[in-house]
């Protein structure tokens, strides 16, 4: 036997898929009014609840957060006002990472860079996720022509090189002399990112898609009636999530990256804001005398990006119906 | 001019680690290695890809013009020192009146073809440039011949409908040959620093050959009169040089191939450098300059040099906030260049002590009295100016490594002025360039400035004299035109030095530009050659080199 | 399967008009005059810049200009670059090297990603699955730049294994370091999602039935478990072949590969039109077809999945 195994017994049985089972359950209590639905988002809460790698995650972040919403809570220095004779001075007890090459405070810069990193990187991943793993679903579920276009779509987006993209789009919206405070910049860098990264997202979802649209559960709901909505909705994301939801938290890295080269470009955020990007990227020419300069910036990005791995790992875990 | 474009290109080159040409290694096993016979003896050195074929008149970027440096030999030659030129082509050039000039060169050099280099080889190759249908990049350079008006014309309404006119004439009225080894020359006004310009490479000669073929395919297989000729050129990997047996000037080369190597990265060079595979790179990369790192990695095979080129903070006068001289020399006053010399550069530029470099015949030092950094002076002059409101904003463009630079210069300015002031990037230099040709920009800008020709008049005339062509500025001072124009005019160029530097008194009081650095190369070599000097622009001089 | 496979090529004549007029309008896009940076710090005289422009139809209307391009293209011509090169020579010359490095990338971090995946998705939590974590994050936070120039330092010229910039054309052999450093970017990806999927069909009805059937275990994993869990990373390897051609320009610039990253580079800073999307469109065609190929490798990965 060593065929693979056929579609009757890769499928579960309604039995065993919670989903089928939280489906009905959910349409039940809809009809009983709203008690305390057990649905979902309960099961799930119930879950991650339990879980440590859920609570050290979700501390990290918050720390984050606060540092990207209150920095001067963290740090009385400035992060752009630089004294140039302390220039790459190495960590010391005044200033605990060091001196950048402007002789700027590595600490202060590494605090107040949380705001733009996190910022734009997560909204750009949310960005990419829901409008690429929207149509990802759209084009899986539908299939036939709107699969054909929205695909087609796609492959023309990915087409075009992130740097012409950027540079294109940047510039007519963020061009030289244009006087646009940080957050209106920040809008519009991960308007910009979102736009060419979001076929990655809707080829991972599509797939994903396609692999269950045609399974047990989602054939009997559809026969007793669900709409389209629902189906998507209720059955296929909670199913589908798994891959997209991966991808994006280790998106949440890249994009702090893709930010610092637009920065470096000319034609991402400015100074004085700053970001861990643009860190890293100041960095570079003096990887061989100061390596301090790189370290830091890419640790606490490292970190960061670990803690939205590690929350979406339990997420996930705890939303999949599979892994119950 | 080549000069300038460096700005562009290395900028292309460096910072983003993004631009440039293309590239890729040959294989350098054919080089000969370890061999100690210079006379068979074959070196790698590096360069960037072309951007047009090799056309002395139509290169003016580093990359072609290195190359065309190597294949071509001029009237004159500059010394590598970087003093007055000396006779290379040319046997002699007299003048009574700065006016006419009657140039006499020698009669038997050749050609890479074979055919012997005449006078109309130097007057036709100078038509065709100045000819304005043949779109040649360096065709303003013979703006000073008379006639050149009748053969130069321009579209009236720039990229719009209209064409530019058919020229009147397709030669010019000052250029005439009186036989094959001489020719004469007719300036539109006297100029006493003609005889200097000819060395540049806007002046060189053109075969015959250049004539029968289009240019395009003249400048894929060029044919010069220099101490090397073309082999081949396979596009962003190499192109290869051999020496040029039937040459009997001074700068003879002793080796007998040479390949220039494209790169996209100066890392990239730099690591085949320090393994060994390369034999010459002209600039060592920022990263090996921190901490001096390249004398470590290099020890005695790293050649420091200067050469002349200033890096310049420009400023538009033509924007009503910077028409007050005592706000430049409060900008001026307040940038501690020495500090970010040291800790920026690490120490491989110089602060600017003057107004031109002093590698130029005919430079004062220490001319530039607004140079120096005195924080107090800077703050009195501001409030003379009135002091100076909103943000100052100072652009560079980001496609090169300008941004530490920049940033330090703004710190400095903000610290010791107290006012706002903020450095930012233009994403490309053609639009950096594009919004300074437009006189729109909006703060002060970066320029950065190579002689095209060592003399002082190279660092005044086109900078700050009224419709100078590199005036972005639109500095526009009466004493400092009529000074100059005297000078031009002047009967020895001794006489003329002297009225430029009165000129540069006030230029000096004006501060139409600021003076920051002044640049030195950090080159090295490898282990198999000896002997490598560096010529006054910089590139590698390959007459100097022998195999060890 | 034949017809969709006929569907989806015919597919490819709209994409390929509305990717090559996209990109050629984003080129004629981009802000600044291609000829004003030509002449280093001074403006280059208007009789060049009159001959460019006219020589390159640049003071036509982007449409007529667009037109001329394709009427060019589709009879074998691509056009010259500002330059005066042939492009078609650049694309000849770039391409392979290109693809070279893409291919050797893309394997490199299937091997890597998926082996790290298999191993950590099948333990998870461990002290491996960390140590994979950790590692394959540092390498998406750190720049190409580093991993490459560190590569480049130690191996190349401290310890002399390898040379520090390749030959052209480069030997496979010599693409293996620029390979690992272009694809170490995405081996974060695979690894995570090949792991994830392990992890969940790991508890699926079939891989329970083919244990209890007594199957070895490397059978259940090769065979049964890795087929089925393939689908996501395939669809991240296809998307990503075109990113890897397209997105190299720094790691060839370290390397000093003569590929098309630079030259598109290049093209769009100086407003080449006609190299640019020259080369995009070589690009686009790739991804379509290494998209379509996925597409079916899902049929033969999972049967649930079937195209009429």
């Amino acid at each position: 036997m060593s065929e693979p195994m056929p579609p009757s017994l890769v499928t579960s049985p309604p039995s065993s898929d919670p989903t089928v089972g939280n489906a009905l359950e959910a349409d039940a209590q809809e009809k009983r009014s709203h008690d305390k639905p057990r649905g979902l988002l309960g099961d799930a809460w119930r879950d991650l609840r339990r879980k440590p790698l859920f609570w050290i995650s979700a501390a990290l972040i918050v720390l984050f957060v606060l540092m990207a919403a209150m920095p001067f809570l963290f740090t009385s220095a400035s992060p752009s006002d630089g004294v140039l004779s302390r220039s790459r001075v190495g960590p010391s007890a005044d200033a605990w990472f060091g001196y950048d090459v402007q002789g700027r405070d590595v600490y202060a810069r590494v605090i107040y860079g949380a705001r733009a990193s996190i910022v734009v990187s997560l909204a750009s991943t949310l960005g990419t996720v829901l409008f690429g793993g929207m149509m990802g679903v759209i084009a899986g579920y539908r299939g036939g022509w709107v699969d054909g276009l929205v695909s087609r779509l796609g492959e023309v987006f990915s087409g075009i090189p992130f740097v012409l993209g950027a540079i294109v789009i940047l510039f007519t919206f963020n061009g030289p002399g244009s006087n646009r405070g940080p957050w209106a910049i920040m809008a519009i860098v991960v308007a910009s990112l979102v736009v060419l990264t979001w076929p990655v997202s809707m080829r991972i979802m599509r797939s994903s898609v396609l692999a269950v649209r045609d399974a047990d559960y989602v054939v009997a709901a559809r026969a007793m009636g669900a709409g389209p909505g629902r189906i998507i909705f209720k059955h296929l994301i909670p199913n589908c999530l798994a891959p997209l939801l991966v991808y994006s938290t280790i998106l949440i890295g890249s994009f702090v990256g893709a930010e610092a080269t637009l920065s470096f470009l000319g034609v991402g955020l400015r100074t004085p804001v700053v970001s861990w990007g643009i860190m890293i990227n100041e960095a570079q020419n003096y990887i061989r005398v100061s390596p301090f300069l790189l370290f830091f910036p890419s640790a606490f990005l490292v970190t960061a990006v670990l803690a939205f791995v590690m929350l979406g790992e339990a997420v996930r875990e705890a939303l999949d119906p599979k892994l119950r | 001019m080549r000069v300038s474009k460096r700005a562009g290109v290395v900028a292309l080159t460096t910072a983003v680690a993004l631009v440039a040409a293309g590239c890729s290694g040959s294989d350098d096993s054919d080089t000969g290695k370890g061999s100690g016979d210079t006379a068979n003896g074959a070196i790698t050195i590096d360069g960037t890809q072309p951007e047009v074929g090799l056309i002395p008149a139509n290169t003016t970027e580093t990359g072609g013009g290195k190359i065309v440096d190597f294949l071509w030999t001029g009237l004159v030659q500059y010394p590598n020192d970087g003093g007055a030129p000396k006779n290379a082509v040319a046997q002699e050039i007299k003048t009574t009146d700065s006016k006419v000039y009657t140039i006499k060169i020698k009669p038997d050099t050749k050609f890479h073809d074979g055919t012997v280099v005449k006078a109309k080889n130097f007057v036709d190759a100078w038509n065709w440039a100045a000819y304005s249908p043949n779109g040649a990049q360096n065709g303003s350079f013979f703006s000073d011949i008379a006639g050149f008006a009748d053969v130069h014309t321009e579209d009236p309404d720039g990229d719009g409908p209209k064409k530019a006119p058919e020229p009147k004439a397709k030669t010019m009225s000052g250029l005439k040959v009186v036989d094959d080894t001489t020719f004469e020359v007719t300036l539109n006004a006297p100029f006493s620093i003609f005889p200097t310009k000819l060395g540049y490479s806007a002046f060189m000669p053109l075969p015959d050959a250049f004539f029968s073929q289009t240019p395009e395919e003249f400048g894929k297989k060029p044919i010069g009169n220099g101490p090397v000729k073309f082999v081949s050129w396979q596009d962003n990997v190499e192109v290869k040089l051999t020496r040029f047996d039937d040459y009997n000037l001074d700068d003879k080369v002793k080796i007998k191939d040479v390949t220039v190597k494209m790169y996209q990265e100066d890392t990239a060079a730099y690591n085949d450098l320090v393994s060994g595979t390369l034999d010459f790179q002209q600039q060592v990369p920022v990263s090996s300059l921190a901490g001096d790192k390249w004398k470590a990695d290099l020890g005695d095979r790293a050649i420091e040099a200067q050469i002349p080129v200033m890096q310049i903070l420009g400023i538009p006068i033509y924007d009503k906030r910077f028409q007050n001289a005592n706000l430049r020399k409060a900008i001026s006053l307040s940038i501690n260049r020495q500090e970010i010399a040291d800790k920026i550069f690490f120490n491989t530029r110089k602060a600017a002590t003057s107004w031109s470099s002093p590698l130029a015949p005919g430079h004062t030092d220490n001319d530039c009295t607004v140079c120096k950094f005195d924080p107090a002076a800077a703050k009195a002059a501001l409030q003379a100016a009135g002091g100076f409101t909103g943000e100052l904003v100072l652009y560079y463009n980001a496609d090169a490594s300008h941004k530490e630079w920049m940033e330090a210069t703004a710190q400095s300015i903000k610290t010791n002025l107290g006012i706002n002031v903020r450095a930012e990037g233009i994403p490309t230099f053609a639009v950096f360039r594009q919004t300074i040709n437009d006189h729109k920009m909006k703060g002060i800008y970066r320029a950065g400035w190579q002689q095209d020709y060592p003399d002082v008049e190279n660092w005044i005339g086109p900078l700050y004299v009224t419709g100078g062509s590199s005036n972005d500025g639109l500095f526009s001072n009466g004493q400092v035109d009529k000074l100059y124009k005297e000078g031009t005019a002047a009967p020895s160029v001794d006489e003329a030095h002297a009225k430029f530097a009165d000129a540069t008194k006030i230029i000096d009081q004006e501060v139409p530009a600021i003076p920051m650095f002044e640049v030195t190369q950090q080159s090295g070599v490898s282990d198999r050659v000896t002997g490598v000097k560096t010529t006054n622009v910089g590139e590698i001089d390959l007459s100097s080199v022998q195999l060890k | 399967m034949g017809r969709y496979v006929l569907r989806r090529l015919l597919q490819l004549i709209p994409v390929f008009f509305g990717t090559t007029f996209l990109i050629y309008y984003l080129v004629w896009a981009v802000p600044g005059d291609p000829f004003a940076g030509k002449c280093g710090e001074r403006p280059c005289p208007q009789s060049y810049v009159d001959f460019m422009t006219e020589k390159f139809n640049l003071d036509k209307p982007i449409i007529v200009q667009y037109g001329t391009y394709m009427k060019n293209l589709l009879q074998g011509d691509f056009g010259q670059t500002f330059g005066g090169r042939q492009i078609s020579d650049l694309i000849s010359d770039a391409y392979p090297n290109t693809i070279k490095l893409a291919i050797v990338a893309l394997i490199i971090e299937a091997v890597i990603g998926l082996t790290a995946g298999v191993l950590t998705g099948l333990r998870r939590n461990g002290f491996l699955d960390n140590l994979v974590l950790v590692s394959t994050l540092f390498m998406i936070a750190l720049p190409i730049f580093v991993l490459g120039f560190l590569l480049q330092k130690w191996l190349g010229v401290d310890l002399g294994i390898v040379k520090p910039t390749v030959s052209n054309p480069p030997s496979f052999g010599e693409l293996l370091m620029p390979g690992f450093v272009l694809g170490s970017a995405s081996m974060a990806y695979i690894a995570r999602l090949a792991r994830t999927s392990i992890a969940e069909n790991r508890r699926s009805d079939y891989v329970r039935t083919a244990i209890a059937k007594g199957l070895p275990m490397k059978r259940v994993v090769g065979v049964h478990l890795l087929r089925n869990s393939l689908i996501p990373v395939v669809t991240y390897l296809g998307t990503d072949l075109g990113a890897l051609m397209g997105g190299a320009i720094v790691t060839e610039g370290i390397f000093n590969i003569n590929g098309i990253g630079r030259q598109v580079y290049r093209a769009i800073v100086t407003k080449e039109g006609a190299t640019v999307v020259s080369i995009v469109v070589i690009l686009v065609l790739v991804y379509l077809l290494s998209n379509l190929l996925v597409d079916l490798l899902y049929a033969a990965l999972d049967p649930r999945i079937r195209y009429e």
